[in-house]
């Protein structure tokens, strides 16, 4: 046995001993498919993603305390959850998927579409496989609505994430791609706003460096008080919708889904303006 | 010349390009089981070890006397794997034999009504890509040529067969393209597991689709029943991480950063010190894993190895 073995024994056992055994238990319940080495066909491995499941509870329940509302609103079987975007790091799907894993019973593993740029990455291109997300293809997609699986979506994309300050909560341009696939596979559609995350990192965006790079987005931050990698601790307050259902051909026009998209995004606007006006502090 | 119409059943011949190959012999000795017909094979190579009962003509494919095989009319099937894929001969060498033999091939079969061809061609002609959807269908473009110019004769050859399916309605064309063949043959990645020390790229562990060597010899069985036709992937048993498949073989591994792998392959391999190109490292990078389910449902073709068994398969000789 090598070292990385070892190592990676050691790590296991540690997240053992941090996690509930009923917790554990529940997740070896998890209905997603599996080969007789424990993977599922886009690389999940439930005993890889106890690891993310526990880093993901530190900045669920002790970072950002997270306040779900409406959790019990996810139907089972296919969805696709819509939320906002924003933060500069995607701290936000950390809180969703912790809603489902922690506050949902039984607990469900949220596959977010991931930009295409993270495969080329070290390290995050198989760990983010490993604990459950799927580069954003909308075949992938498809794939896993059909293996009813719960598909996180940010419609926002790239634009979404890197907004400077002075748009927080101002909801960027909505892709249709998430419409099309909700009509083709008959999947419901979840609303999510996530209040707090919009201000955990305020930054201003240097488009140059970006493009100079390749990335999508180079946000510069004042430094946050504790590391320079980690947001400031801001609530984190999730409100769940209730389920949209959409008819019609996939086909259509931009101008029929448009329509579609933007009552999905009005949803979520009001879910914003209500969670803010509900809210007391940005940081409890 | 007896050409078509000379009565189908006279028609016994099963013609294998490549047939010395590791692959070649293994579905000689399936046809032989299987006992109908003639086996006739063609091949640059030596074929020790023959059956008595199988035919040998030790030509170039681009030659008259391959074309020679096909002219009584009697074959009854091509079976093309004699596609070179050995990176160390020189490009042109290469391309010429895989693009000009297998057009005078299919040209044969046109000419003398063959009633079934198939082509094995590869899962590696849709390329490994960071934008790859994690399984690719029959429909994907192939761009393996994207990154990697020397595995454009590889495409071509999969091209040249599909048009033929398209042009020559009365053959039963079928194009198949398995994933990654793992036992004794000598392929990239049988010969990359085989390493005694397997070079990885650091913080990266794609997700990864093998076949076993006798799996993929069913599927050319499926295809030769008649009526079947159309472009398939192959697939096998599933889908694991590389680094799943190392462990399981007990490899030793040598994570190398991938900014120093790309400058340290192309030293070796200008010192021929290796017989991996340098763009094969994509395949330990990115995901490149197609869809099987056209094979499964059309041709019926269920991989009968399970994933330990085709992984250990690289061990067998």
């Amino acid at each position: 046995m090598g070292a990385t073995d070892w190592i990676k024994s050691r790590v296991q056992a540690w997240v053992d001993s941090k996690l509930e055994p009923q917790f554990r238990a529940k997740l070896r319940a998890l209905p997603t498919r599996q080969n007789e080495y424990g993977f599922d066909p886009f690389g999940f491995n439930r005993d890889e993603a106890k690891i993310g499941a526990l880093m993901a509870r530190f900045f669920y329940k002790v970072y950002f305390r997270v306040e779900t509302h409406g959790i019990e609103r996810v139907p089972p079987g296919r969805v696709l959850l819509i939320s906002n975007h924003s933060g500069q790091l995607p701290f936000d799907g950390i809180g969703i998927g912790g809603a489902l894993l922690f506050d949902h019973d039984p607990p469900r593993i949220v596959r977010a579409m991931v930009e295409k740029y993270v495969q080329t990455l070290p390290f995050a291109s198989y760990i983010f496989a490993r604990w459950g997300q799927i580069t954003g293809t909308p075949e992938n997609c498809r794939r896993l609505l059909e293996d009813e699986e719960a598909i996180l979506v940010f419609p926002e994309g790239a634009k979404g994430i890197s907004k400077p300050f002075t748009q927080r909560y101002q909801l960027q341009e909505f892709g249709l791609g998430f419409m099309r696939l909700a009509l083709e596979t008959k999947t419901p559609i979840v609303p999510i706003a996530v209040i707090g995350a919009e201000e955990q990192a305020p930054a201003v965006n240097v488009k140059s460096i970006a493009k100079l790079i390749g990335a999508p987005a180079f946000p510069v931050l004042p430094l946050p008080p504790f590391f320079p990698i980690l947001p400031y601790p801001v609530k984190y307050r999730i409100y769940f919708g209730e389920p949209l259902s959409f008819d019609g051909d996939a086909d259509d026009e931009d101008e029929v889904l448009e329509e579609k998209v933007r009552h999905v995004r009005n949803e979520i606007q009001s879910m914003i303006r209500i969670g803010l006006k509900e809210r007391r502090h940005i940081f409890w | 010349m007896a050409r078509r119409g000379n009565g189908e059943s006279k028609r016994d011949k099963i013609v294998l390009t490549g047939i010395a190959g590791r692959l070649g012999r293994l579905v000689v000795r399936r046809l032989h089981r299987e006992g109908d017909g003639r086996v006739v094979g063609i091949d640059r190579r030596e074929f020790p070890g023959r059956p008595r009962d199988v035919e040998h003509y030790q030509v170039d494919l681009r030659s008259k006397k391959a074309r020679d095989v096909f002219r009584a009319g009697d074959v009854r099937a091509l079976i093309h794997m004699g596609v070179m894929h050995d990176p160390r001969q020189g490009e042109a060498e290469h391309h010429s034999w895989n693009v000009q033999g297998t057009a005078r091939l299919l040209d044969a079969c046109a000419s003398y009504g063959v009633p079934k061809v198939i082509v094995l061609s590869s899962a590696n002609v849709y390329g490994p890509r960071p934008d790859n959807p994690q399984f690719l269908t029959e429909d994907a473009p192939l761009m393996a040529g994207q990154h990697f110019p020397a595995i454009r004769d590889l495409i071509e050859v999969d091209m040249l067969a599909s048009s033929f399916f398209w042009k020559q309605q009365e053959c039963e064309t079928v194009i198949l393209r398995p994933v990654h063949i793992l036992g004794g043959v000598r392929n990239a990645p049988s010969n990359y597991l085989r390493l005694p020390y397997v070079p990885t790229l650091l913080g990266f562990d794609p997700m990864v689709q093998v076949i076993h060597e006798d799996d993929v010899v069913d599927a050319i069985c499926c295809a030769l029943k008649p009526g079947t036709r159309g472009i398939f992937n192959v697939v096998g048993p599933g889908e694991v991480p590389l680094s799943t498949i190392l462990q399981e073989l007990g490899r030793k591994t040598i994570p190398v950063p991938h900014p120093l792998a790309m400058p340290l392959l192309t030293a070796l391999w200008r010192g021929k010190l290796t017989s991996f190109p340098v763009p094969e490292l994509d395949h330990i990078r990115y995901v490149c894993m197609v869809d099987g389910t056209r094979a499964r449902e059309t041709l019926g073709f269920r991989p009968k190895h399970s994933l330990k068994e085709t992984i250990r398969a690289v061990n067998a000789r």
